[in-house]
């Protein structure tokens, strides 16, 4: 007899094959949380080097205390949405503190990150709109996509020409026509073009949606992302954002400079159909959003172990992502090698992620790394290590690099704490792509 | 040689280039199953065929194509909504 399961037979064999090669990173479990670099992963204490904890906040004892005090007083939920069941004050609060963080008019909250795209996405792009969206898009702005009524045009990764093509052609049609792009891309941490997107947007009358998601807290003098590090924030439409990054909770965001956002709140059904944030996240949130504009020390630290990390693996000889940026991946071919690579990083302690095609760009197999201000210099000199040495036995990078590579290690803390290591905010990379429905949804970490 | 046979004869040339000359290919081919390539290839090959026919193929539009003659198909509706 047939099961509803069984068209996901070629899915099952994945996952049984990578757990025949070691492990499933969808199996994954870790015991003890040490602190927002370390745990223990079945007893053996781990370095975490793929959580996205980028200013490692998540055991702030301000937050923490924060949320005790809200969960003694306000409880465990708020068990139902806003608009059914109404608003906590700390719901108000942290829209107020999110507008005055950018500078806006207005913000919304959502429960989660994802429910932040979704939700806002489909809400601003209706019926007889135009939705153009970077081909590496994260599922959550795909899924989006299926929720509006838009038409949804898409253009080559980080591409101004392939977008202005797209608007090109839509030139008197009569509905509005909504960009979505993102800051950092979280496969291979590489950054829009914001310049060239704006300038396109301009000379087509078109809206300008950038997800901040990974650039929150780690870019622009005060944390505001890849729009304030550009000097461009007053000509982006709406910012998306997530708490469950540089703000070490869950939840999500949406602002804007435009009057008339809050009208969002009643068309938006991520927003209207669950469950409102619990108020000890509310507090955290307010508790840690509070002192991302001040922590520029957080920010250069974090850089800094960006820098060591890129570069010390560069020097091994691997091939990574275009840009440095705080998410850090080795590109791969081979997928066993991929799959072995990463189990020996668990076996020597070491967290990473492993993603796979068709949620990874050009077919890649990579070993994703995002580094946090909270690790150590000798945590990353470790990884590096680990990784060039497995590298090494696999044959991914030539055993020539050694030399190299230790040299950076032994310079690299020195060299990179200066200003000169730039932090380039926008890649030429080459047209990229992703799954469309026609073969899977696009699934990105 | 009438308009949708020089669409077809397009799609077949940029399907050689990604699935290779000897890739078996005609009306009737299913592109996600009978020609090998990933979700990714079939984006770009969709790329591609935006730049050469100088139209935006939406997402949703993709989603109601199976075969080859369903793509040549949504390529001339497109082509007549644009001109």
């Amino acid at each position: 007899m047939s099961s509803i399961f069984d068209k996901f037979a070629p899915l099952q064999e994945q996952h049984a094959s990578l757990t025949a090669l070691g492990r499933s990173p969808a199996d994954i479990e870790f015991q003890e949380i040490i602190s927002p670099t370390e745990a223990t992963l079945n007893g053996k204490r781990t370095i975490l080097m793929g959580t996205n904890n980028y200013l490692g906040l998540t055991f702030d004892d301000e937050a923490v205390e924060a949320a005790i005090e809200s969960l003694r007083t306000e409880g465990t939920g708020t068990t139902g949405s806003r608009i059914a069941n109404g608003s906590y004050d700390g719901h108000k609060e942290l829209e107020k503190e999110l507008a005055e963080f950018y500078g806006m008019r207005s913000a919304i909250l959502f429960s989660t990150g994802y429910q932040a795209n979704l939700g806002a996405i489909a809400a601003l792009a209706g019926r007889d709109d135009y939705l153009l969206i970077d081909a590496d898009s994260h599922a959550s702005i795909y899924d989006a996509c299926r929720l509006s009524d838009a038409q949804v045009i898409r253009f080559r990764h980080n591409d101004p020409q392939n977008l202005a093509r797209k608007l090109e052609r839509l030139e008197g049609t009569s509905g509005s026509k909504l960009i979505v792009v993102e800051s950092i891309y979280s496969m291979l941490g590489d950054m829009a073009p914001l310049k060239e997107f704006i300038e396109i947007k301009k000379k087509y009358g078109a809206y300008l949606l950038i997800d901040e998601a990974h650039s929150l807290g780690v870019m622009g003098e005060k944390g505001r992302g890849l729009c304030e590090q550009t000097g461009l924030e007053d000509d982006v439409d709406f910012i998306t954002g997530t708490f469950s990054k540089s703000i070490g909770t869950v939840g999500g965001f949406l602002v804007s400079n435009l009057p008339g956002l809050d009208i969002v709140r009643f068309v938006s059904r991520p927003y209207m159909f669950t469950a409102s944030p619990p108020p000890s996240v509310v507090a955290s949130a307010r508790k840690t959003l509070s002192k991302i504009a001040g922590a520029t020390d957080l920010r250069k630290k974090l850089w800094d172990n960006a820098g060591q990390l890129y570069n010390g693996l560069k020097a091994a000889g691997f091939e990574l992502g275009p840009t440095l940026s705080p998410i850090v991946a080795i590109r791969l071919s081979d997928s066993e090698k991929a799959i072995a690579l990463w189990n020996g990083l668990l076996d020597a302690g070491i967290y990473t992620n492993l993603a796979l095609p068709p949620a990874t760009p050009f077919g890649w197999y990579l070993l994703r790394s995002s580094i946090s201000a909270a690790h150590t210099p000798e945590q990353i000199a470790l990884a590096v290590d680990v990784c060039s040495t497995i590298g090494r036995e696999l044959g991914l990078i030539a055993v020539s690099n050694r030399k190299n590579a230790e040299e950076m290690q032994v310079n690299g803390a020195k060299t990179l704490n200066g200003a000169s290591e730039k932090r380039p905010f926008s890649t030429s990379e080459p047209e990229s792509a992703v799954p469309t429905r026609a073969g899977a949804p696009v699934a990105r970490a | 040689m009438n308009g949708a046979e020089a669409v077809m004869l397009e799609i077949q040339t940029h399907l050689r280039a990604r699935a290779g000359e000897s890739a078996i290919i005609g009306p009737d081919t299913n592109i996600t199953r009978d020609l090998g390539l990933d979700s990714l290839a079939i984006m770009d090959f969709i790329f591609d065929l935006e730049d050469s026919f100088d139209i935006s193929i939406p997402m949703e539009r993709i989603a109601e194509v199976q075969t080859l003659a369903d793509l040549a198909k949504a390529i001339e509706v497109l082509q007549k909504e644009a001109a």
